[in-house]
This record gives structure tokens, sequence and C-alpha cells, in this order.
């Protein structure tokens, strides 16, 4: 482990500014956590990886302050079958949520301590244990955690369950926690839409047994000077699949950060993402997947456009262990970068100690391709719309990773609308 | 255990084909010794020591306050730890920073003058310093124009450099090629000017280290629009037990000129690790033009990992002129430890740098090696194509920078890092940092990980060649776009070197 990141001060202001929720079954994953944060220290500027992102407003006492962005839009997956969920700046608001009673699934809150859960196997385990890289805000969400969904999935979920993340203070600091745990064949959609808080610190755990599947679909809120910080832990069994995409556009500071465990031979995971940034702007994807078993397939999609000053990070890993013989890991970042003052930063790796493998990850950047430009120009496309254009095709690559066409379109049109009402 | 006895023999690959290889491993080709009275300075690391390393070198004052500096800022610098690379830590006071054959000790004033046993030495290293038109032990070279070939010689022994050939020569050319001791003596004006302006003296641990307690290395100048009439090179060879080798090699290419430079090294095959800490700095200025090629053979240690030279190499080239041309090709087959990651600033509009390198591991062999190009004037272009092959129980890295800085407008980088497997007991990583601060420049990075391809095996055999030959053949296949970056002598040892590298990896 490394020395820890900053001075105990940094952290031990961080931790006096919470208080650690106590009375009920997860305690001792809630204390296990603390012991963890203190151990690790929360990031700083010199922590190899944060390399390329600053993490002191993640990790200041307060939560710096982020206006309310007025959204006059109607809200994402409104149209469809699905159990809403809502949170609003991190509390559960129950008279917007929907009934949490749904076949296929057992849905509980985090709040709701109980002395026995099944959720005390999983809570703070996927987080807490062998990672390769530490991850204290992580540890610092499964101790300080306020509240969360716990959904326990037996078979095949009725409907897609939709979690929305409201902002409603500009100093909101909302620190929430979801275990999701899918039997074996169980299947479950879940999408995730919205700023949550004016920093919003979230963690999921997913645990995805033998043959089950998990769908996730998930659009970080356009509020401006929202920040987040969210973390992923997946195990995978064996023939299980995995599938996560996250949209992002504004938010002054996002880290998405994704850690897959194949762990059950011929399962798949799928991780991408579509961001596009302006101005203040700075978005972080950091994945980690680890190969332990036997013929699974990995795949990373990542693309951002960038302008105004945007800054876009991608760190992404593949790490195939010994005996992890016949994966077939991929990995692609891209950047699109609209002017001279945005900026890509990018270390993918591979870390492979199985022979019979094929992995391989690419990564590019550059502008906008002028060939591309000229054609539609040429047939009177104003400059602008053939830039937004260029931009959705150039994004549709991380777009055509969701599952579901429907939810793919849904995002796209929206996206498409987004670009549409900035050009004015 | 040897390494070879718990890896698993692939179905199909006869037990004969399995014990021959066994034979064959661990064998290195350079691990004799040379008997020769040496001359030591004490153990470890003091001011003292450094003094003596000066004073021994017969230089300046201002030279002696230099390293004196450096010493004193390594005691502040703390050994890196971020590669993936694992060794005992070592003892900086448990080793001799000084070692020179005693009858060196009056410097010998022509090649006639050398110790017959050192000369000896080099010619069984392929390698004998007479002025002849070429390397010998390179096959085939017999048949080359002996008139194209001609290649000049500074041999380092140890902390000293033994002799120059071809000085006289370059002199009329007006190029300058000459042990690094006598350039400070000689040209004090060059070596002042240019002398940790590219790797400063508190650059990194191993560079410190290098600048406080270098003995000996090559210099060259290249005045301008010379174009260098032969190739240059430098053979270092450690013999000295315990012994650290720790060279600086300087080479000023000035407006418009060009040459073309090639380093060789090996040691003796003993149980104790040895450290070997060099420091290349490379000046181009204007239109000049400079290749670089090294083929590393230093002992690699035996197949269960016990001794091997720890090779901590720092090596940078600065473009300063625009339009100004590096190329680095590196052939890294020996070592126990790699950590050496050649570098470009590419600080002159236009201008370009370019990475070859193969690395092979081996048995125990660990390497963590790449390139860092740093892209700051307009219109400036970099290529890396990096080859990675991992037998045995080894690892390899690949761990590579390439920054566009903002004002580095329209320039282009292509990257291609492949890694190849051989064996399910090794390791084969890559590490790249990409960092695009204007949006005119065009990055690139390919990345392969894959296993010697059965198909091209099947085809290779049916032919009736053994798996050995083989898997050499597909190797120097993966291996070309590198293989033919190289000089012609370096090319043919150097395809040679991957097939011997890789004995003992099949099975």
């Amino acid at each position: 482990m490394a020395e820890p990141a900053t001075t105990s001060n940094t952290t031990e202001d961080r931790l006096a500014a919470m208080t650690l929720p106590t009375g009920g079954w997860s305690d001792p994953a809630r204390k296990a956590a603390l012991t963890r944060v203190r151990d690790m220290g929360l990031p700083g500027r010199r922590d190899e990886y944060w390399k390329y992102t600053r993490p002191e407003t993640l990790v200041q006492p307060d939560a710096p302050r982020a206006a309310v962005f007025a959204n006059d839009e109607e809200r994402l997956f409104a149209n469809r079958d699905v159990l809403e969920i809502v949170f609003v700046d991190g509390v559960f608001d129950a008279a917007a949520s929907g009934d949490l009673q749904m076949s296929g699934l057992q849905i509980d809150r985090l709040a709701n301590a109980q002395d026995i859960h099944w959720a005390s196997d999983l809570y703070g385990k996927l987080e807490g244990e062998g990672h390769y890289v530490p991850r204290p805000l992580a540890a610092l969400n499964t101790a300080y955690a306020t509240d969360g969904v716990l959904i326990h999935v037996t078979g095949k979920a009725e409907k897609p369950i939709s979690i929305i993340y409201r902002h409603t203070k500009e100093d909101s600091d909302a620190v929430l926690h979801h275990v999701i745990k899918l039997d074996a064949g169980a299947e479950l959609t879940l999408l995730e839409n919205g700023p949550g808080a004016a920093r919003f610190n979230q963690c999921m755990e997913v645990d995805v047994a033998d043959t089950a599947r998990f769908n996730h679909v998930r659009a970080q809120g356009r509020d401006h000077e929202r920040r987040d910080a969210t973390h992923i832990f997946a195990r995978l069994g064996t023939q299980s699949a995995f599938k996560s995409f996250t949209l992002t556009v504004n938010g002054r500071l996002t880290r998405n950060e994704c850690v897959i465990d194949l762990t059950g031979d011929d399962a798949i995971a799928h991780v991408a993402g579509a961001c596009v940034g302006d101005g203040d702007f700075h978005h972080d994807d950091t994945v980690f997947v680890t190969h332990d078993a036997l013929n699974c397939e990995s795949r990373q999609v990542f693309k951002k456009v960038l302008r105004n000053g945007a800054v876009g990070v991608f760190q992404g890993k593949i790490l195939v262990k010994e005996g992890a013989q016949k994966t077939d890991g991929y990995q692609i970042s891209q950047s699109l970068l609209l002017d001279e003052d945005s900026q890509f930063l990018a270390k993918p790796e591979l870390e492979i100690y199985a022979d019979d493998v094929a992995c391989s990850h690419g990564s590019t950047s550059g502008a906008i391709d002028e060939t591309g430009l000229f054609y539609l120009r040429s047939r009177g496309v104003p400059m602008a719309e053939a830039t937004d254009l260029m931009t959705l095709a150039f994004l549709a690559e991380a777009l055509e990773e969701i599952e579901d066409a429907d939810i793919a379109e849904e995002l796209t049109e929206r996206l498409s609308g987004w670009l549409r009402r900035r050009r004015g | 255990m040897s390494a070879m006895d718990d890896v698993q023999v692939k179905e199909g690959v006869e037990q004969d084909t399995v014990d021959a290889v066994k034979g064959l491993a661990g064998k290195y080709k350079y691990g004799w010794e040379t008997e020769i009275e040496m001359e030591y300075a004490p153990k470890g690391l003091t001011p003292d020591i450094v003094r003596l390393i000066s004073e021994k070198n017969e230089e300046p004052e201002w030279m002696t306050r230099w390293r004196l500096e450096a010493y004193e800022r390594w005691l502040t610098k703390e050994e890196p730890d971020w590669a993936m690379v694992d060794y005992p830590e070592i003892d900086f006071q448990d080793q001799y920073y000084y070692a020179r054959p005693k009858s060196m000790e009056v410097k010998p004033k022509s090649l006639d003058e050398v110790d017959p046993k050192l000369l000896a030495t080099y010619a069984k290293l392929g390698i004998p310093l007479k002025e002849q038109a070429i390397l010998a032990g390179v096959e085939g070279a017999g048949e080359m124009p002996a008139e194209a070939r001609k290649v000049a010689v500074d041999a380092v022994f140890d902390s000293v450099s033994v002799g120059t050939t071809f000085q006289k020569e370059l002199k009329e050319a007006g190029v300058i090629f000459c042990s690094i001791s006598e350039a400070i003596k000689e040209h004090p004006e060059l070596v002042k000017k240019y002398l940790g302006s590219v790797v400063p003296v508190s650059d990194n641990f191993y560079a410190t280290l290098n600048s406080a307690v270098f003995s000996d290395g090559s210099f060259v100048y290249v005045p301008p629009g010379v174009r260098c009439p032969m190739e240059l090179s430098t053979y270092f060879r450690i013999n000295a037990e315990n012994t650290g080798q720790f060279e600086r090699t300087l080479i000023i290419a000035d407006k418009g000129s060009y040459v073309s430079y090639l380093e060789g090294c090996t040691a003796p095959q003993r149980d104790q690790s040895q450290l070997h800490a060099a420091v290349v700095e490379i000046i181009i200025e204007e239109d000049a033009e400079v290749k670089y090629s090294t083929v590393q053979n230093w002992f690699p240690g035996d197949e269960n990992g016990k001794g091997g030279i720890y090779n901590f190499v720092t090596k940078r080239a600065d473009c300063r002129g625009d339009r100004a041309k590096v190329m680095w090709t590196q052939v890294e087959t020996g070592s126990a430890v790699t950590w050496k990651y050649p570098s470009c600033i590419l600080r002159g509009d236009d201008s370009q740098g370019e990475f070859y390198s193969i690395a092979i591991a081996n048995n125990m062999q660990q390497a963590d090696t790449g390139t860092k190009m740093v892209h700051l004037g307009k219109n400036t272009k970099s290529r890396i194509v990096s080859k990675g092959i991992s037998a045995g129980k080894a690892q390899n890295t690949y761990r590579g920078l390439v920054s566009m800085h903002p004002k580095a407008k329209n320039s282009r980088n292509y990257t291609q890092c492949d890694s190849l497997l051989i064996g399910d007991k090794c390791g084969a990583h890559t590490v790249p940092y990409i960092e695009v601060k204007n949006n005119s420049s065009r990055v690139e990075h390919e990345a392969t990980t894959s296993k010697v391809d059965d198909d091209q095996l099947f085809y290779c055999r049916s032919r009736g060649m053994d798996e050995e030959e083989a898997v050499a053949l597909v190797v120097n296949g993966f291996c070309k776009e590198v293989l033919q970056a190289l000089p012609m002598e370096f090319a043919m040892e150097a395809q040679q070197l991957v097939a011997i590298s890789l004995e003992g990896s099949v099975g």
C-alpha cells in the first residue's frame, strides 16, 4: 500500500465534518471502512492515481457551492414503464418515489437499518477487498453513506428501476451507497439520472451471480457547477453479463470510477461512456478491469468531446491474472478537441500475466475531421450544425454500447437537443 | 529448481526438444572474465571518493565542484520505486565506484601501447581495437565492401576508456570523438556548455549518482555541416567484481551535421548483481540528425535470477534547433533489471523524434522501458514502435509518455506497442501516458498483446524447422520494423541475439 496520500489533517478535517451513522447491521463494515480511509488518507495532488484530476474540492470539509440548474426539460426515462426512486440532495423522497414492491426483486433502504440483512455480506466488501489501487473516496462513502438502495434481484425484474437524483440546495453534500445483488439467472436494468447534489459521492456495489445479467445506463445531471465522485464495484460470476453506460454533459468536476472483477468463466463486461464538456469542465473516467477467469470478454469504449478549455481524462486498465487464458480485452479512448484550449490526458494500461490472450487498447486525440466538415458545409449545412453532426457521429460508437436500442435513441435525441440549444 | 522445470510443456512438443532447450537455458556468450590486475578506489561513496575519481581523471577544479554538488544533491534524492521491477535493496556503500586496469595508469598514447590483454578481451568480444574496416564477429561482414563500412570504436573497460580508433581520420573531418575524460581536458568549453544541459544534475536518483561518480564514457562533437565519415561506436565492458559502471556520453551535433552512433555492452557471468547507471545526453542543433543505436547485452542473470546487471539508465536527446532529428533504436536483451527511457525533447519547430525498441525478457529478467516524446515546437513529429517479448518467468513493461504542449501546434505522434508472450508464467505490461494540450495535433496510440501465433508456428514446423527455430523466426518477424531501423552490422547481430535470448523459452 502506498504512503497516505495527504497529511492526516486533510483527512481528519474531512471526517470531522461528517457524522458516522451507527446502530445497525452495517456498523462493522462502516468502522472497517473508516480504518481504511485513515490508513490510505484521502487523495491528494501528488497521488499517482490522481495525476490528472485535482481532488481538493472532493475532499475538502464543505461542499463547494453549486448553483441549481433550472432544468425545464422533461426528466429522462419518464415515458417508460419503470419504478422511480427519487433522492433529493441525497435524501430519499418517498412521495415522489414509486411503490418499492416489484416481482422478481426486493428493495430496501440503507437508512432503514435492521439487525440482520442480506446486504451485510456485501456492504463495503466489493469496495474494500482485493484492490490494487487505493480508493479512499469509496471507503469514505462506505463509512459515511446516509442512504441508498439495497436491491436483491431473485429473478427477472418486472421492469427497470430508475433512480432520480435531484439537486435543490447550493451547498448540499450527499453520500449515497447502493448494493445490488443478482442471484443466478436474475436480470435487472438500472437507470440513473440527475445531478444528485452540489457535491455527490456515490458508490454502487454490484454482485452478479452466475448467468445473471445487469444493465446500467446513467445520465449525470447537467448542472454546470456540480462535483461528482462515483464508484461502481462489480463482481461477475460464470457466464454473467455486466453492461454500463454513462453520459456526462456539464459539471465542474466528475470522477467516475468503475472497478470490475471477472471471477467466473465466460463472463462479459462492457463499460462505456460519452461526455461533452464545455469551458470549466473536468471529466475523469477511471476504469479497472481484472480478468481472473477463463474465456472472459471485457470492452471499454470512451469518447469525449471537449471545447473552451474543457479537460477530459481517461485512466483505463486491463489486468489479466495468471491463468486467465482466452481473455479477450479491448479498450478504446478517444477525444475530439474542438478548439485550441481543451486537453485530453490519458493513461490506458495493460498488465498481463497469461499468454493465450488477445488484448488491445487504442487511444486517439485530435481536432474535428476537416474533410467531413467540408463535405457537410459543401452541402449547405452551417458550420455550427455541421460541428454538432460530427460530434454526434463521433459519440455514436459509445452510445451504441447501450443494450436497449430505445434508451440509446432517447439519450441520442436528448444529446442532440442539448447541442442544438447551445447553438441557440 | 530451474525456471524451466515447472513451465508447462505444450502438447505436441517432443521431449528431445524440451531437453535440448533446457540444456541451452541460461547460456550467455559473453560471460567470461578477463584476468587482469586492477586498481580500485576504496569501497563506498563519500565526497573523498568523488574527489578521487576526479583526481584520477586529472580533471580541472570546476569539474570536481560539479561532481561534489551532484553528490550533495544525490544524498537528498530517493530511489524511484514506480517501475514494475522488483529487486533487493542496493547497498550503495558496498561497491566500488572506480576500477581501472593497472596497465592503464599511464594512459597509452596510441592503440599499439594498450595492454595486449585488453586488446584480446575486445577481440574476443568481436570488437578488435585496430583500425580495421569493419566490426569483426558479424557474419557475412567479409563480403561487404570495406570502404563503406568503417566504424570508429571507443572502448570502455570498467571505469576507463581503453582507446579510441580512427581518431586521426575523424579529426581531418573536424569530428571530435574521444573519451569524455579526455574531452574535459581538451575541450572544456564544449563540455562546460553542454554537460548536464539535457539531463540536469538533479534529474533523477540514478542520473544524479552518475553525475557525481561517472568515470568515463564517450564524447562526440560534429561541427556544422559535417556528415560524420563513419559510424561511431562505444563498447562498454564491465569486468571487475562488485563494481558499478557509471559512464557518461555526450553527443553534440551542430547545425546541419549528421552522425550515427552505436553502443554495445556485455559483462561477465557472476552470481552477484552489478549496477550500471549511465547517462547519455544528445544535443541536436538546427537541421542536424543523430541516430543512436544500442544493442544491450549485459549479463541477464542465470535462469534462476541469480546475478546479472541492474541497468538504470537515463538517455535523452534535445532537438534544440528547427528541423533537428533524432532516432533511438534499442535492442534490449540483457540485464537482470532494466530501467531505461530514452527520450526526445522536440523543442525546435519541425523537429522529429523516433524510437524503435525491442525488449526481450527471458527467465527471471525484468524490463521496464519505453520513451518520452515531449513536443514543444510547432509541426513536430514523433513515432514510437515498441516490441516487447516476454518468456520464461520474465516481466516486460512498456512505459512511455507522449506530451503535446499547448504551443506544439500541428504536431503528430504515432505510437505502436506490441507485446508477445511465450509461456504462461511471464507478464507483459503497457503503461502509456498521453497528454494532449492543443487540438491541431494528432496523437494515436495502439497496443496489442498476444501469444506467438499457432498457425505461423505450424507453418514453420511443417517446413521442417524445429520449434525453437520456428519461434525465433516468428519473433524476428514480429520485430521486423525495429530491426530494419538498425544500422546493418547491428541488425545482423540483433537478429542473432533475438534467437539466442529466447533459447530455453519454448516448451
